[in-house]
């Protein structure tokens, strides 16, 4: 945990009415726009918990989707963000749900995109806008948006830690929170990358060569207020 | 400079360098975020900007909660307030109107400085801005202010709670309050220590205040409790400016607030199960808002 700053303490500048139920679920909302990173024609909200008894009174649905069309929770759009949602033809439902055992804010996105792939993304608001995503695709992973991220979907195959982490030490890119789960011994494996600065195209491309990565995905820095 | 983890090594350090307050926290976040002075007295501004607007909106035009449960009494007050008819004055009524106008906007989804929450968003921004109004400040002066307040928000963050789920309301609008007390204090050219007992006395006259939000919204009873909050912060500076001290030291105030707040019963932590939220009219509202629930 980060030391407790002055802008912690006064702030976010955020839309209101609840940092956890509207600002936190635009922000979850913005990260998983980011981790399709491609036009998106639908989606759907499964709501969770306290997102489930009270979206309405908190316009947490109005949050999710402003930060489904990227705005940030302290834009002031964000209590039209239907209508425009309407407008570019993005299609959303909020459909009541029981995720789990999972923090009493949780919302599954399920997003349908321009080629019409289909992403879920699973994820927490934990409170004074801070959020956490859990789940990407059915893979477990731990991103709070504040930093540049890397995912990588692979098999579980050795070296393939060190290969990564060797490429960001050569790039000068310091790796500040890392998380490594698998499945199954041996089958797939999902790693997150938190750093401290973004990883240029080339060094996303050069991961996607190392032998048995699957999948690689990034999530540009959000920025501690957006 | 060191970094104070308590009010007492806060008052101390500030003696030390022969520093206030608000230069304090402008030290202390240069030195763990990395961050220059103008850069932090400008972002400063921008937030004050942000507040003054939310204490405002409210008072020019009606405004209304998303809910429909709250709205308009901000503008009410300011109406009162013109007249110049109030018991206590036309400064406390300003406060009160400002105070309740930033919680009214909060609730209408409207642009507000959660300081430290959304909950107690109409406190700081009133108590700041009256000072102001009544000493004739200037908003650089209203920035260090606002920095002051955080001097001991982070204190407060450091060994309690600002989370109503985990404090109850003493925790978000008792933070808010002791914050804009020690604020006040510091505008009024009292010391650090002063700034202190200020903020100790809101937490014992704030201490067991619980969070039992009707239907789990931040309108019912938040926004007049960021009234009685900001009036209280008033209050308090006066207090301590006529040189009156609180026998309980703010550490120990602080850790009382703390004790008090995670033993509430989970009912009265912002679950709106307890509290005004389970009274029938509560109830009622709960109903009216999201219909009825297996709860």
């Amino acid at each position: 945990m980060a030391t407790i700053g002055v802008f912690d303490v006064l702030g976010p500048i955020m839309i209101g009415p609840s940092s956890s139920h509207t600002a936190g679920a635009a922000r979850l909302g913005k990260i998983a726009r980011t981790i399709v990173n491609k036009p998106i024609k639908e989606v759907t909200f499964l709501l969770h918990g306290s997102f489930r008894e009270t979206y309405k009174g908190h316009g947490t649905d109005r949050a999710l989707v402003a930060g489904i069309l990227g705005m940030a929770p302290n834009d002031a759009r964000l209590r039209t963000s239907l209508a425009i949602a309407e407008e570019e033809g993005i299609i959303v439902h909020f459909v009541p749900a029981d995720l789990g055992q999972v923090h009493p804010n949780t919302v599954k996105l399920v997003i349908r995109d321009i080629e019409d792939v289909e992403w879920e993304v699973l994820g927490s608001s934990i409170g004074g806008g801070l959020v956490e995503i859990n789940e990407i695709n059915g893979n477990k992973v731990q991103i709070t948006g504040e930093y540049p991220t890397i995912i990588t979907c692979h098999d579980d195959i050795p070296g393939t830690v060190a290969k990564i982490s060797s490429l960001f030490y050569e790039n000068g890119i310091n790796i500040a929170f890392m998380n490594l789960v698998r499945s199954q011994k041996g089958k797939g494996a999902t790693m997150t990358f938190e750093i401290d600065s973004p990883a240029s195209a080339e060094i996303i491309d050069k991961i996607k060569t190392f032998e048995g990565i699957n999948r690689v995905i990034v999530i540009n820095s959000l920025g501690g207020n957006e | 400079m060191n970094i104070a983890t308590s009010g007492k090594e806060l008052i101390e350090i500030c003696a030390a360098e022969q520093i206030s307050l608000s230069e304090y926290a402008i030290r202390y976040e240069m030195e763990t975020k990395g961050i220059s002075r103008e850069e932090i007295l400008e972002r400063m501004k921008q937030t004050l900007e942000v507040m003054r607007e939310g204490a405002t909106l409210g008072r020019e035009k009606e405004v209304h909660s998303l809910s429909g449960l709250i709205g308009g009494d901000a503008y009410r007050l300011q109406k009162y307030h013109d007249k110049g008819t109030s018991l206590m004055g036309n400064g406390i009524v300003k406060a009160m109107a400002m105070a309740i106008s930033s919680s009214e906007v909060n609730a209408s989804m409207g642009r507000i400085v959660a300081c430290p929450t959304a909950g107690s968003c109409g406190i700081l921004p009133a108590v700041i801005l009256t000072t102001g109004e009544i000493l004739n400040k200037t908003d650089d002066e209203l920035v260090l202010g606002l920095l002051a307040s955080s001097a001991i928000g982070i204190i407060i963050g450091m060994n309690a709670t600002f989370a109503g789920a985990e404090g109850g309301c003493q925790a978000e609008c008792g933070s808010a309050s002791a914050m804009a007390a020690g604020a006040v204090v510091e505008l009024m050219g009292g010391t650090p220590e002063m700034s202190l007992h200020a903020a100790a006395i809101i937490f014992k006259n704030i201490l067991g205040l619980v969070c039992d939000p009707v239907a789990g919204l931040v309108e019912i009873p938040c926004a007049k409790r960021n009234v009685s909050g900001a009036v209280n912060a008033l209050c308090t500076a006066d207090l301590v400016m006529a040189g009156v001290t609180s026998k309980i030291p703010f550490d120990e105030a602080l850790a009382a607030m703390y004790k008090v707040g995670v033993n509430l019963p989970v009912e009265l932590r912002e679950t709106a199960l307890g509290g005004v939220a389970a009274t029938p009219t509560g109830k009622a509202m709960q109903e009216k808002v999201f219909g009825k629930t297996n709860n």
